[in-house]
């Protein structure tokens, strides 16, 4: 039985129905990520578990316990939000000890925990600051610490990171993963940031209008979306139209050139179909079962990687190549050839 | 200097005029009592009266009390109105600002018409009883200054998330109430409470009407009989109001020098 157990959950503004029949079992210990576009009901879903606001149906059950209707102070829950929320009157100790001094824990012990929790973020000797005398990711770091310092039995993320700069959310990203792991705690994170989703998570929700697109593996998510918006959001993704080639035969036309596909089954010939790539399917060269020719149509510097994108007799697609500091990268106009193994082509209905 | 800049000028120089004027010939008439010289007998005489010290004192007191209770009704109502009911702040900022534009007057006959000795609840049957209902009308008239203090203050704090991080720690509404969200007003309430204590220390209409010994019929009592005494007063009165805004003042500089201080990070 799932550790944290959501069942068919909804949620009403009036008429605007924010979560749809939310069905989800988190396992004991993992880290999960609700991932989705703004406005998709992800917050809204972590906020029913956090207890903020209140299912218009279904039921929410943490370790076989029913807290549907228990208010936010009685789930012991730990929560982390996008805005640090420390405490602007106390300093960083005085943050951390909040919770424990609310459920009336001997000062001893308080303080024996505060101290390890500091360690635990690597702050050890920023107790005596407040907050405003932070920066973002330490403000950050001080908040997971007193979410965690109450031990909650779930670990709630509400895009703690997208306040921070890039480079210090990679580096607190992998912190938030590796607390997580050393203190085995059931953690819910949500985010709109695929690239976090896939780097940090056990298992991914995608969600769109309110609804779960697709549960899985960040590997799963990545590589076998099973919807169009999946495909799409997770990723950069190239979509084409495609032609049957010749009934019974795996071959389809792209843009006139024939490409090898997974499975056609039985299609008729002349069947339109879509099909997608990632651009890291593509490889230059014509070694791949199936080669695509063009001109380069534009060409996007990524430091690591070069995006190219190519322009076909109507489609255009994008395929990306590691950057080689002794080589000069294609250029704009050139001619181009490139090649793709079927396996990685997605069909999508 | 550009024409714009002249004209600001111009224009500052008019209003330090209309507002300074006055006050300086009042000055320099309350050092005239000695015939022939500048003194400052009216003040001392003023500072030996004992009502004016007893009016003072009373009117301070209630001051107090009025802060006291005008934070305890206002801090919960704002916060209330700005994280649960932010549909009724109209109707709370509309209700909050009545005392502005409901002349004292028409209050305190009210007062006395509602909680006269014959009335149910006699609030004008006993001194301490008249100083309860006189204290409610001072927490009336300085409701429109201490609510927009603590409804600012509020703005600039982000309630919404503090008082759920606080939740989220297993704290109940009054752990919120008083130990996250009230220290955060700190400067806001203060500002609040300075404005209330010069309101009340200069109302002259309820006190009069109730007859209680407050500071404002003394000024008028003093006024109505004495020459430099009242200008005296008067400019005891004007220093004690902007003592109030200078702490005002002095308490919001120490914070944003506070919030903005450069910081070293490790």
């Amino acid at each position: 039985m799932s550790f944290i157990r959501l069942d068919h959950l909804r949620k009403t503004f009036g008429a605007n129905t924010v979560v749809h029949d939310f069905d989800l079992g988190i396992e004991r210990g993992a880290f999960l990520s609700l991932l989705g576009p703004s406005g998709c009901g992800k917050t809204t879903a972590l906020r029913m578990l956090a207890g903020f606001e209140k299912a218009s149906a279904g039921r929410i059950l943490i370790d076989g316990t029913d807290v549907t209707d228990l208010p936010p102070a009685k789930r012991n829950v730990g929560m982390v939000f996008q805005a640090y929320a420390l405490f602007p009157n106390m300093t960083v100790a005085e943050n951390i000890a909040f919770g424990l001094k609310v459920a009336g824990k001997p000062a001893s012990g308080i303080a024996g925990r505060v101290t390890e929790m500091l360690a635990l973020i690597k702050l050890p000797d920023l107790g005596k600051r407040y907050p405003y005398q932070l920066s973002g990711g330490q403000q950050q770091r001080v908040a997971l610490a007193r979410a965690l310092a109450v031990h909650p039995q779930v670990l709630l993320l509400d895009e703690p990171l997208s306040a921070l700069d890039a480079k210090i959310r990679v580096s607190l990203r992998e912190e938030i993963r590796a607390v997580q792991r050393a203190l085995g705690i059931t953690t819910v994170f949500v985010t709109h940031d695929q690239e976090e989703a896939l780097s940090i998570s056990d298992t991914i929700v995608v969600m769109n209008d309110g609804r779960v697109e697709q549960v899985g593996t960040p590997f799963d998510i990545y590589n076998r979306p099973k919807s169009r918006f999946v495909a799409n959001f997770v990723g950069t993704l190239s979509t084409f139209n495609a032609r049957i080639a010749e009934s019974g035969k795996d071959i389809l036309l792209l843009d006139g050139q024939p490409v090898i596909a997974p499975d056609l089954a039985a299609r008729p010939a002349g069947t339109t179909l879509g099909i997608a790539l990632r651009p890291e399917a593509f490889s230059l060269g014509e070694s791949g079962p199936n080669r695509l020719s063009g001109t380069i149509g534009e060409v996007t510097f990524l430091g690591s990687i070069v995006r190219l994108r190519i322009q076909l007799a109507e489609q255009t697609f994008s395929m990306d190549t590691f950057n080689q500091p002794s080589q000069r990268p294609p250029a704009v106009g050139d001619k181009i050839s490139v090649s793709f193994a079927p396996t990685d082509m997605l069909l999508l209905e | 200097m550009n024409r714009p800049r002249l004209q600001s000028w111009i224009v500052m120089g008019l209003a330090s005029l209309y507002f300074l004027v006055p006050l300086i010939a009042t000055f320099e008439f309350s050092l005239r009592l000695k015939r022939g010289e500048y003194s400052f007998e009216a003040y001392r005489i003023v500072f030996a009266d004992a009502r004016f010290q007893e009016s003072f004192l009373f009117s301070a007191s209630l001051a107090v009390a009025t802060i006291v209770l005008l934070t305890l009704l206002v801090v919960p109502t704002a916060y209330w109105v700005q994280l649960r009911l932010p549909k009724l702040r109209p109707l709370v900022e509309f209700i909050t600002l009545l005392p502005l534009v409901i002349p004292a007057i028409v209050l305190v006959f009210g007062y006395l018409n509602l909680y006269s000795s014959a009335s149910w609840l006699p609030l004008t049957a006993t001194p301490m009883a008249t100083n309860i209902l006189l204290t409610c009308g001072y927490c009336t008239l300085a409701l429109p200054y201490m609510y927009r203090s603590v409804d600012t203050g509020l703005r600039a704090i982000d309630v919404r998330t503090l008082t759920e991080a606080a939740e989220s720690l297993g704290a109940g509404w009054a752990t919120i109430l008083f130990r996250v969200i009230l220290p955060n007003l700190t400067s806001a309430i203060l500002s609040g409470a300075f404005l209330t204590f010069a309101v009340v220390i200069g109302e002259f209409t309820i006190a009069s009407l109730l007859n209680r010994p407050a500071f404002g019929p003394y000024l008028q009592l003093v006024g109505a009989n004495r020459a430099y005494e009242p200008a005296a007063l008067a400019i005891i009165a004007f220093l004690v109001t902007w003592a109030c805004m200078g702490l005002i003042q002095l308490i919001g500089a120490a914070r944003t020098r506070a919030m903005t201080a450069p910081v070293e990070i490790p």
